[in-house]
């Protein structure tokens, strides 16, 4: 029954130079039963030993107990001075032990009386420390009742624990700093008729042994909780107790109760001698559940030194004598009178707790308040400032709340709309008119140019900046492109001196906010330039003042841009012709050009009264915003470039339609608008919180903001103006450039298949096309060309024609390859490309 | 394709050919070959269930060589899969006589097809066009615009698209200049990873060290600009296979980023140089010559069946550059009669007239070009006149400059 010397001795060699044995707690080591496990030769030297030990000692120590003396000998390997040393340091300097002063947390008495009175939790704990084989021993020995071996294997295994408590630094300061506080609270008359009723109470003094228990790391436990994390918890909640109850001794922390109380019930296990069969059983779970559950917070600890956690947080546990016995307390000392509850019994008769008898195990919900980590949780969240941080709790009940709470915070991130009535508002509040513009006209014939200098001009672009880009333009040797550089702002377009893309700048008169769009004119980039005249109200053509220049583009893409622009249903054309320095203002040259065009646009059903031609130059500025100061330009006395643009009236607005508005960017407004798209308001209103369709991918999302084009923020947006638009609630796959949004109460039908009214622009038989919607674009068949229309009267004049000639009108049918079909509505309007070249323009009759 | 056996007699047409697949293209071959009515014969697994009596069934699956008659083909273009459903005509064991059987012919597995009504010229020429491994002109194709791009395989007979490639690149903008950069640089990977997994891919399915050229086709300098990035990134990555892609890759100006804007590709010089030979570009030059007349109005085009018809009755399409531009797919018709009527016209325009018949594939431009058209055209060597059914010209845009356009 009691362990075999050897046994214990072999134990005790690895540990012979302890330095930490100095400051160990010595006083419970119980010397009764060392002698049963010891040999001859031990008894021997144990003789001699002490007779040196006592020399060494001398009168003025002659109160040390023969048990220490014989205690520390053992623990020396009978090493005469070490012993002698820890005597006197034993007993020289506490030998009145002063009780300390300090308040006694509950747990440390529970622990204490428990450790005074039940040798076994000192076995629990060190089980803790994987000595798990002793342990059982210990736990049989309790069963048995056999106080005194068990204390001998309680030492034992305290060595065992000290030795391991050495290989972590930790374990051995808490140990140090504890000990002499427990040698004194162990003691003290206070803690003794605390649980004067344990059965095995009043163990005497020299038998009680120290819980030490090694802080597990947390792993989850059964009943959660770290230790750490749960001495955090119930710090907090104390805090907030002390400060609400105004009384000096604190009111029960039942979170620290119940918390050692599940953590040490299971000791009660030893004291139930009914479970023990069983639980042979189901030994080999006791050393994973006790790795799962953390030991209880050591209280003793604490006192005197802080955990050494990061927060550096101290833990203050209340006066527990304030309130009844703990369940702890109360199932450590198991009234036997307790009645059974028959039914908990056969519930858990294949796995029978021991503790589940207790009444106060049976009452307690342990699920009904926050979990230890919820409160940690809880109060991390507080601290951190976060008050939006819902408690999570466990368990069915607060489930509705959760979710109520979820809705919530839902509800705070929905884009609320102020329900507006758009139209309204945009009558009172006297806005400037809105018009943009499309500048078109042949490649190199000083488009972006001509707008730099007007731009330049309004002082849109301060100074600096054009300095910056006429300095960058003349190393690459190119100075004349500086002014053009405000519209061509990626490398290529630089580098090459060419306008790929439609450049959108706002700016501001008295009157009006325009919006330019410079359209690029290289033929390969009509699809870009189409996408502009798509948003467009009127149209800027600029022409070159010299001859050859002139000449190409009205082969080329003046002649090209203009029928577009025509077909596209803008009537309104101002006519820059520009470059009119490089020609010394010749009003000769002016007027041929002029001439060539008009000519031109009289084939192209143009109505010439809608159409002004201004003399300008772009490079120099003349004429643009200020009148010319050139002497050979005295035969010009109309307006100005920017007047004539202030004399353009816009489009009619569709303000009472259903929305459209056709993107023509999509990219990353900022951090907090991570999707934004910019585009014209075709038709109808806009404003914050309102519900878009996207088509073709048939997506809904909210707008969340509004920014028209000078940056400023609005609440709404109305047809005509190109507004950025920051949308939530839609992934960024399905926008792509081109891409409609529109009312989700009345969207636009993707049409696939349709017949239109097509105004022929080259040879056009049943072939493939690309059909342009703006910015958007599909592939089309032209399957039949139904007739050939006159031209003003709409009447048939041929049908089924073999082919349609460049300037006929023609009724067709096209049909649209792929899947998608196109947003289009009847009257929308159309533009046919095949090869690099634009065959026709068309305008939507009926589909199917 | 393999021509393993054949014995067509010369006079009647009549007899069988054995045939075995090589490339996956000759699975589009074979579609073209095989009609309705047709026998073919080939190995195929069978589940046969066998009726243990007593309720209980037991099957087990036996390869055996069927013989069907054709009802019906299933050409899956992605995957070059041909199947062919049809009855079992010849009766063995375990098969019954009519039952029906779908036939799933795959690459390197033979299979033997009898014409009921025999070879008709225009199918034996496919025949020998089929087997004839000597030309085998391919060429990647990569027709891109600013974020988006079809990865093209232009082979002899077929133009598959292989990919598509599409990223958002945000446009130019107060302050998005890093972003369009970036969706640029993106678009630029993305493309040359997607291309490089599909040409590396069909090296190794043709287990070939040829390198296939690659042509790059935009609008603008799209292409200029992929092909500076594919140039920077094989140096920098130091890929072997992209390293020895470089030299071959022609850039070439193309309308726009879809595929049929491959049909002005085809025809351009950069194009031709390479690949005067190839069949798909003397077709993409015959369908523009075409195109060139109608323009022109000179009356020696005609579109249409039944214009067709006419001119080459009128004898229009013979010797001299008269040519007949067909596409495969009347050939592929479930109608017979169908099919023996354009093999009668393009037999009439070879033997009789002495013009040149053209059968252009449906699945490159210049066939689709020509399907748009009615699959059938034709250049003829001298104009005809009023072809127009209601040539009732009224006088256009009289009045014009008084009234506004309808348009």
């Amino acid at each position: 029954m009691p362990p075999k010397a050897g046994f214990s001795r072999a134990k005790n060699v690895g540990y012979d130079d302890d330095d930490m044995y100095d400051d160990y707690s010595e006083e419970e080591y119980v010397g009764d039963g060392e002698g049963e496990g010891m040999s001859e030769e031990d008894k021997e030297q144990m003789v001699a030993g002490m007779v040196k030990v006592r020399e060494a000692l001398g009168s003025e120590y002659n109160k040390v107990k023969e048990v220490d003396i014989q205690d520390a000998l053992w623990n020396y390997y009978y090493d005469v001075g070490k012993s002698v040393t820890f005597l006197k340091n034993k007993y020289a300097p506490k030998a009145p032990a002063p009780v300390k002063p300090k308040e006694v947390s509950r747990f440390d008495q529970a622990a204490g009386a428990a450790d005074a009175k039940a040798p076994t939790s000192t076995g629990k704990h060190m089980l803790s420390c994987g000595t798990e084989s002793r342990a059982r021993t210990v736990s049989n020995l309790a069963m048995s009742g056999d106080g005194e071996s068990i204390a001998s294997l309680c030492e034992a295994l305290r060595d065992e624990l000290g030795a391991m408590s050495r290989k972590s630094p930790f374990t051995e300061r808490t140990t140090r700093s504890q000990a002499p506080s427990c040698a004194s609270d162990y003691t003290s008359a206070r803690t003794k008729d605390f649980f004067w009723d344990v059965p095995w109470g009043n163990v005497p003094c020299s038998r009680l042994a120290t819980i030490t228990a090694q802080p597990a790391p947390y792993k989850g436990g059964l009943l959660g909780g770290s230790s750490k994390l749960a001495a955090l918890a119930a710090r907090r909640k104390q805090k907030q107790q002390e400060e609400t109850a105004a009384k000096a001794d604190v009111t029960t922390n039942g979170l620290t109760a119940d918390k050692a109380v599940a953590l040490l019930d299971r000791l009660h296990i030893r004291e139930n001698p009914a479970s023990a069969p069983i639980r042979d059983d189901t030994k080999p779970r006791y050393p994973k559940k006790r790795s799962d559950t953390p030991p209880p917070p050591e209280p003793a600890t604490v006192d005197d030194e802080p955990i050494p956690e990061p927060q550096g947080i101290r833990i203050e546990f209340p006066n527990l004598r304030a309130k009844q016995p703990s369940m702890f307390g109360a199932i450590l000392c198991g009234s036997p009178e307790e009645p059974r509850n028959p039914h908990i019994e056969s519930a858990l008769s294949n796995f029978p707790l021991p503790y589940a008898n207790a009444k106060t195990f049976t009452d307690a919900d342990p699920f009904s308040k926050p979990s230890p980590d919820d409160l940690v949780r809880q109060a991390q969240a507080r601290s951190a400032g976060t008050t939006k941080a819902k408690t999570k709790t466990r368990g069915g009940t607060d489930g509705e709340k959760l979710a109520e709470s979820v809705e919530k915070l839902v509800v705070e991130t929905k884009v609320r709309s102020k329900n507006l009535n758009v139209v309204d508002e945009y009558r009172k509040c006297g806005l400037k008119r809105v018009a943009n513009f499309v500048v078109i006209g042949h490649v190199d014939h000083g488009k972006s140019t001509l707008m730099g200098r007007l731009l330049y001009d309004l002082k849109v672009v301060d100074e600096r900046s054009v300095d910056k880009l006429r300095q960058e333009a003349e190393t690459i040797g190119k100075s004349s492109f500086a002014l053009a550089w405000l519209m061509d702002q990626t490398p290529e377009e630089r580098g090459r001196g060419v306008t790929v893309d439609i450049a959108t700048v706002p700016f501001e008169t008295e009157q009006t906010s325009f919006t330019i769009l410079d359209a690029p004119g290289h033929r390969d980039f009509i699809p870009n330039m189409i996408a502009g005249v798509s948003q467009a109200d009127f149209a800027v053509l600029v022409v070159d003042a010299q001859e050859n220049s002139f000449q190409s583009g009205l082969k080329g893409q003046t002649k090209e841009h203009a029928l577009i622009v025509r077909s596209m249903g803008i009537q309104r054309l101002i006519v820059a012709v520009n470059k009119m320095d490089t020609v010394s203002w010749s009003k000769e040259r002016f007027d041929k050009a002029r001439q060539a065009t008009t000519a031109f646009f009289e084939t192209a059903s143009f109505s010439l009264k809608n159409i002004t031609f201004i003399p300008c130059a772009g490079l120099s500025g003349d004429n643009v915003t200020k009148l010319v100061t050139d002497e050979n330009a005295e035969w010009y006395s109309g307006p100005t470039f920017l007047e004539a643009l202030e004399a353009s009236e816009p489009k009619p607005r569709a303000l009472e339609r259903p929305l459209r508005l056709t993107i023509n960017d999509v990219f990353r407004g900022s951090g907090q608008n991570p999707l934004s798209i910019s585009g014209q308001i075709e038709a109808g209103t806009l404003q914050i919180g309102d519900v878009v369709l996207t088509l073709p991918s048939r997506e809904t999302a909210t707008v969340k903001a509004i920014e028209l084009p000078d940056g400023s923020p609005a609440d709404w947006a109305v047809a005509g103006q190109i507004p950025t638009l920051h949308l939530v609630d839609i992934d960024a796959v399905h926008l792509r450039l081109g891409d409609l949004l529109c009312a989700p109460t009345d969207p636009v039908r993707l049409v696939k298949s349709f017949t239109c009214k097509m105004l022929a622009f080259e040879h056009v038989m049943p072939q493939f096309v690309d059909v342009f919607r703006g910015k958007q674009q599909a592939t089309g068949l032209i399957t039949a060309l139904a007739s050939i229309l006159n031209k003003n009267t709409g009447e048939v004049t041929r049908r089924k024609p073999r082919i349609v000639r460049p300037g006929e009108v023609a009724r067709v049918r096209i049909e649209l390859e792929g899947s998608a079909g196109l947003p289009l509505e009847v009257g929308g309007r159309i533009v046919l490309r095949d090869g690099g070249r634009t065959v026709g323009a068309g305008l939507l009759e009926s589909y199917t | 394709m393999k021509l393993l056996r054949q014995q067509i007699e010369a006079k009647t047409g009549a007899g069988s050919a054995t045939l075995l697949p090589e490339e996956p293209e000759d699975m589009w071959h074979a579609y073209n070959l095989i009609q309705t009515t047709d026998q073919i014969r080939a190995k195929a697994i069978r589940r046969i269930s066998k009726d243990m009596g007593a309720g209980a069934v037991t099957s087990q699956r036996i390869a055996l060589d069927l013989t069907i008659a054709v009802t019906s083909t299933d050409f899956d273009l992605a995957s070059n899969e041909l199947h062919v459903a049809g009855r079992v005509v010849s009766e063995n064991e375990h098969v019954k006589l009519g039952s029906h059987h779908t036939l799933d012919l795959e690459l390197n597995r033979k299979f033997t097809l009898e014409k009921v009504d025999g070879w008709d010229s225009v199918a034996v020429g496919m025949l020998s066009e089929a087997c004839n491994t000597s030309s085998r002109a391919e060429m990647w194709a990569v027709v891109m615009g600013e974020g988006m791009a079809n990865i093209c395989l232009i082979t002899e007979h077929q133009t598959i698209l292989r990919n598509r490639v599409e990223v958002a690149v945000p446009r130019k903008g107060k302050g998005h200049m890093e972003q369009h950069n970036k969706g640029l640089e993106k678009f630029h990977s993305t493309l040359l990873g997607t291309l490089q997994r599909d040409m590396e891919g069909a090296k190794r399915d043709a287990q070939t060290e040829k390198t296939v050229p690659l042509l790059l086709a935009s609008a603008g300098f799209y292409a200029q600009a992929f092909l500076q990035f594919v140039k920077e990134h094989a140096v920098r990555s130091g890929n072997k296979f992209l390293q020895a892609l470089v030299p071959s890759i022609v850039v070439a100006h193309s309308a726009g980023e879809h595929v049929h804007n491959l049909a002005e590709v085809l025809a351009s010089p950069a194009c031709t140089a390479k690949l005067s030979d190839a069949k798909f570009t003397r077709e993409t030059a015959l369908m523009d010559t075409f195109m060139k007349h109608m323009r022109l109005e000179d009356g020696r085009a005609a579109y249409g069946p039944r214009e067709v018809e006419r001119a080459v009755e009128s004898g229009a399409v013979g010797r001299g550059g008269g040519v007949l531009l067909i596409s495969n797919t009347l050939f592929r018709s479930h109608n017979l009669a169908e099919r023996k009527r354009w093999v009668a016209l393009v037999d009439r325009v070879k033997d009789v007239e002495g013009g040149e018949v053209r059968v252009l594939s449906s699945l490159h431009e210049s066939g689709k070009r020509l399907e748009a058209l009615g699959s059938v055209a034709a250049i003829l060597t001298y104009p005809l006149e009023e072809m127009d059914e209601e040539e009732e010209d009224v006088a256009n845009g009289v009045h014009a400059n008084d009234e506004e356009m309808i348009i």
